[in-house]
């Protein structure tokens, strides 16, 4: 691969969330490098998904700072993390059931779409004109995961590989620099995992697009990933290449298992 | 016994028209505004006119050229069905090569034998999945010099040198095409009718395949006779969706679309057919009996689903379109209340019916490839989709026989087509004769002795006969026709046809020559017993375990008895009723060898496979423990095991005709 992995393009420091006595996080800092795809990995209640959280503004930690493109942020918020181009995809799959997939993903587009409600509710001319480009965007989204056939299916109806896929689909549409995927591959069988990481692997290297990205799946994890940081109990305890964590005796014992 | 027919070519035809570059170009001058090809492309049809097309496969033939492609060259095309592929085509016979098409869902092992014995150089294929199985054999085949490919996508960092962009190979032909017009033009006209226009690799259900050389001329005989028989004209529309190595897709989708000047349309992805079927209305089509089968299966999985005023009336005018449909269609008398009871029906079901399936505006279409069970055939007839039978192999372009407007008979292929000669040989073979043979089978003069007799003609290995009206009718392949113990004839496909027009049997393969009494092995469809077994309440994990549930076993047993008591009422066959069965454990599957990639059952290697099968079906075991591997799509392997349970089911004695 030729893709250029750039600057320092998100950066948490110090970053510590706790739920009342329960210490989610524990002074966690780790670095997100522009093009890369950065996994976090770790066993069950590790602190993974609180992490994307922190992230994207849903969990506001109680100390720590999270640096985006050298701006500072002690408060993010959801609204705030998507206008910066922070899109993401959920574990329990969040989509709207009874709308259709083509909908579904349109939503994606919502912060993008600059007419008025009067515009929209009337289908007038700034309204119509920027639907069909945002249509037309959505459909090159469509046309690369391969979800045609769905297009116009209720996302209720779909197995659920390919509602993991829409949930995808709904985050590009934001056209995102930095994409949080949580658990993108849970539940699948083996080939949705290969097509999964296939797709995951062309976002990041045709739309240039950040990924960070949770995981179970340790196969999947070490193939796609550039480097790797591990959490246990709200620590971090490894960061590095696949390899690197792969060696790290840390690590083998909390989460891969020691050798006995 | 010989029959054959006047030669009915149109008359008028420039004798120039010989070749289909040629072809290409007189549309392109004729009626260069009109659609020739169309692609649906990020939600939108887009449109391709003759003349566009025309240019098109002059810069794709330019760019060949200055790849090294001379005359003669074979060219291998790998992909579903794009414009761009099918331009390839004409523009390899553009410069006198042979476009070779190749199987698109082919594992990339099971291309080295056509790459090699092909002698291919160049390869355009579709997209990255095509150029990584390339890649992949590419040691293997060293005379594979060029992988061209259309769609970029995922291919930016394949460095080869080697790999080259259609795109631009299109776009560096076209300016060479500008600056040196009279190229193609000597190229083209240097072309005859007698050249090898496609090598079709036969698939393969008897030995190595053997790569059939068709030439222009027996293409266009074929394309031409067709188009008279059933009167297609450019205003037509075809959607294109069946395999392009498939000889039924290269002279329906290309042969005849350049001899009528019709439209190709070229589906979105092979996923989206059914909505793309909808959304074109074809006039013209043609699927094998399977696709016909699944969406009758998908119809009526949907009306046990909908609500009890649909249900009744769906089946109350389908018991009227049962009884007068098919004669309304052939313009036979009907009772005045049935034509109008029929009138309502369409109103009200066969016509939106029809619009849902995608075939409103159906003029003609055709199934062929497999028999088609008569009560699926009759179904399409009944709601009023003029649907007919053809015959014919790789080796005749799909051109033997072909069933007349008016005059269809179910069990019967039809008469022979224009041009076509057919002759019975005392072994009961179907031997033809016609412009439309192939010219060879390429490098193997050996197989071509075989096929071609002495007096010239072609050796189906299909066992039929002609029937009165000069129909004729096909029993089996010539070879899987045999006898029980006791002497009665034992046609296999004639019984399996008869289980699979049940939506719940997707597979079956009937064992019995040689036998005392005749068994199966079936495959239930996953779609229609899952649904049966939902509405039922039960649970189930995968294929395997619905598989092996007694209530599934019930159910198909109940259908193999009525299969049994039709069996009885024919004195020919009815000692051929299955006495014992068993639902396999996995779905036969190409990728397992067990099915030809036309998905015909490849009977020897089931029957080897699983020999120990057979073997407990014969000597009245209750249950046999089987493990079988599985490849995956990837390439990959694993194992699936199971508990069978083999069933007896009930027989009938045989009904005399005079009893009944």
């Amino acid at each position: 691969m030729t893709r250029q992995i750039g600057e320092v393009i998100l950066d948490l420091q110090n970053v510590s969330l706790s739920f009342g006595g329960v210490n989610a996080l524990t002074d966690i800092s780790f670095d997100v490098r522009e093009h890369e795809i950065r996994a976090i990995i770790g066993p069950n209640g590790a602190g993974k998904s609180s992490m994307l959280n922190v992230i994207n503004g849903v969990y506001r930690p109680q100390a720590g700072e999270i640096i985006l493109r050298g701006e500072h942020f002690r408060q993010m918020n959801p609204y705030k993390a998507a206008c910066a181009g922070i899109a993401r995809t959920f574990q329990n799959i969040a989509l709207f059931k009874g709308m259709s997939v083509l909908d579904n993903i349109m939503t994606g587009r919502n912060l993008k779409m600059k007419a008025n409600i009067f515009q929209q509710a009337f289908w007038m001319g700034a309204a119509r004109r920027e639907e069909l480009e945002h249509r037309a965007k959505v459909e090159e989204i469509i046309d690369f995961l391969e979800i045609q056939h769905i297009r116009k299916t209720p996302v209720g109806r779909l197995p659920y590989g390919l509602q993991k896929r829409v949930d995808l689909a709904r985050a590009l549409a934001m056209e995102p620099q930095i994409l949080l995927l949580d658990e993108p591959m849970a539940g699948m069988n083996i080939e949705e995992k290969q097509d999964m990481s296939r797709f995951i692997l062309d976002v990041n290297d045709q739309m240039g697009t950040t990924i960070v990205l949770i995981e179970h799946d340790m196969g999947v994890v070490m193939d796609v990933s550039d480097r790797v940081v591990v959490l246990d109990y709200g620590k971090k305890i490894g960061d590095g290449s696949p390899d690197e964590v792969r060696g790290n005796p840390e690590v083998i014992s909390a989460y891969l298992g020691a050798s006995h | 016994m010989a029959v054959s027919t006047a030669d009915s070519m149109p008359a008028g035809v420039p004798a120039a028209l010989d070749t289909f570059p040629r072809l290409l170009l007189a549309h392109a001058r004729t009626r260069p505004d009109r659609p020739a090809i169309r692609e649906k492309d990020l939600g939108i049809w887009q449109r391709w006119t003759w003349a566009e097309a025309a240019q098109e496969v002059r810069g794709m033939a330019c760019g060949l050229a200055e790849l090294g492609f001379k005359r003669g060259d074979r060219l291998a095309i790998i992909g579903d069905n794009r414009p761009r592929l099918y331009w390839a085509m004409c523009a390899a016979q553009m410069l006198g090569g042979i476009p070779v098409p190749m199987y698109q869902d082919a594992v990339a092992q099971e291309m080295i034998f056509v790459l090699q014995d092909a002698g291919i150089h160049i390869a355009i294929v579709e997209d990255q999945e095509q150029v990584d199985k390339l890649l992949e054999v590419k040691d293997q085949c060293p005379e594979l010099l060029h992988i061209i490919y259309d769609d970029p996508r995922g291919l930016r960092h394949y460095t080869q040198p080697f790999l080259h962009e259609l795109e631009g190979m299109i776009a560096g032909g076209k300016t060479y095409d500008k600056t040196h017009a009279s190229f193609l033009e000597q190229e083209i006209a240097v072309g005859r009718p007698d050249d090898v226009a496609i090598m079709l690799y036969t698939s393969g259900t008897t030995g190595k395949p053997k790569g059939v050389c068709q030439t222009h001329g027996a293409l266009i005989a074929a394309a031409r006779g067709g188009c008279s028989f059933d009167k297609l004209d450019e205003t037509g529309e075809i959607l294109s969706y069946l395999p392009m190595a498939w000889v039924g897709d290269n002279l329906f989708s290309y042969a005849q679309a350049l001899v009528a000047g019709f439209t190709v349309n070229c589906p979105e992805s092979s996923e989206t057919v059914v909505t793309d079927l909808r959304e074109i209305g074809p006039s013209y089509y043609f699927a094998p009996p399977r696709v016909f089968e699944n969406l009758l299966t998908q119809v009526m999985i949907r009306m046990e689903d909908a609500g009890t005023l649909k249900r009744k009336m769906f089946h109350y005018f389908m018991d009227v379109a049962k009884r007068c449909g098919a004669d309304v269609l052939d313009g036979k008398p009907v009772g005045g209340r049935d034509r109008l009871l029929y009138a309502l029906g369409d109103l009200f079901v066969y016509g939106p019916l029809k619009n849902v399936l995608g075939m409103s505006r159906i003029r003609v279409a055709y199934t062929a490839g497999a028999a088609i069970g008569p009560d699926l055939f009759r179904f399409y007839r009944s709601i009023g989709i003029n649907l007919k039978q053809l015959y014919g192999q790789t080796e005749t372009c799909a051109y033997v026989c072909l069933q007349p407007d008016g005059q269809i008979k179910l069990d019967s292929v039809g008469l022979p087509a224009p041009g076509v000669e057919i002759k019975i040989a005392d072994s009961g073979e179907i031997l033809v004769k016609g412009p439309m043979l192939l010219k060879e089978y390429y490098q193997r003069p050996d197989a071509t002795a075989e096929s071609i007799n002495a007096e010239g003609y072609f050796m189906t290995g299909d066992a039929g006969f002609i029937d009165e009206d000069g129909h004729l009718k096909i029993i089996d392949r010539a070879k899987d026709v045999g006898k029980l113990n006791n002497g009665a004839v034992f046609a296999p496909n004639y019984i399996e046809n008869k289980l699979k027009f049940f939506s719940y049997i997707k597979e079956a393969v009937a064992f019995g020559h040689h036998r005392d009494m005749a068994c199966a092995f079936i495959n239930i469809d996953i779609g229609a017993v899952g649904n049966w077994a939902e509405r039922r309440g039960m649970p189930y994990s995968g294929y395997n375990d619905l598989a092996g549930k007694s209530e599934v076993y019930e159910l198909i047993q109940e259908c193999i008895e009525q299969v049994n008591a039709d069996l009885a009422h024919d004195a020919m066959v009815a000692d051929t009723q299955i006495h014992r069965f068993l639902i396999l454990h996995k779905e036969l599957d190409p990728d397992d060898d067990e099915l030809t990639r036309t998905r015909k059952v490849r009977r020897n290697f089931v029957s080897e496979k699983y020999a120990v099968l057979i073997d407990a079906l014969y000597s009245g075991k209750a249950t046999q423990f089987i493990e079988t591997e599985v490849k995956f799509e990837d390439g990959r392997k694993g194992k699936v095991s199971a508990d069978l349970v083999i069933r007896d089911v009930k027989t009938f004695p045989a009904v005399s005709r005079r009893a009944a």
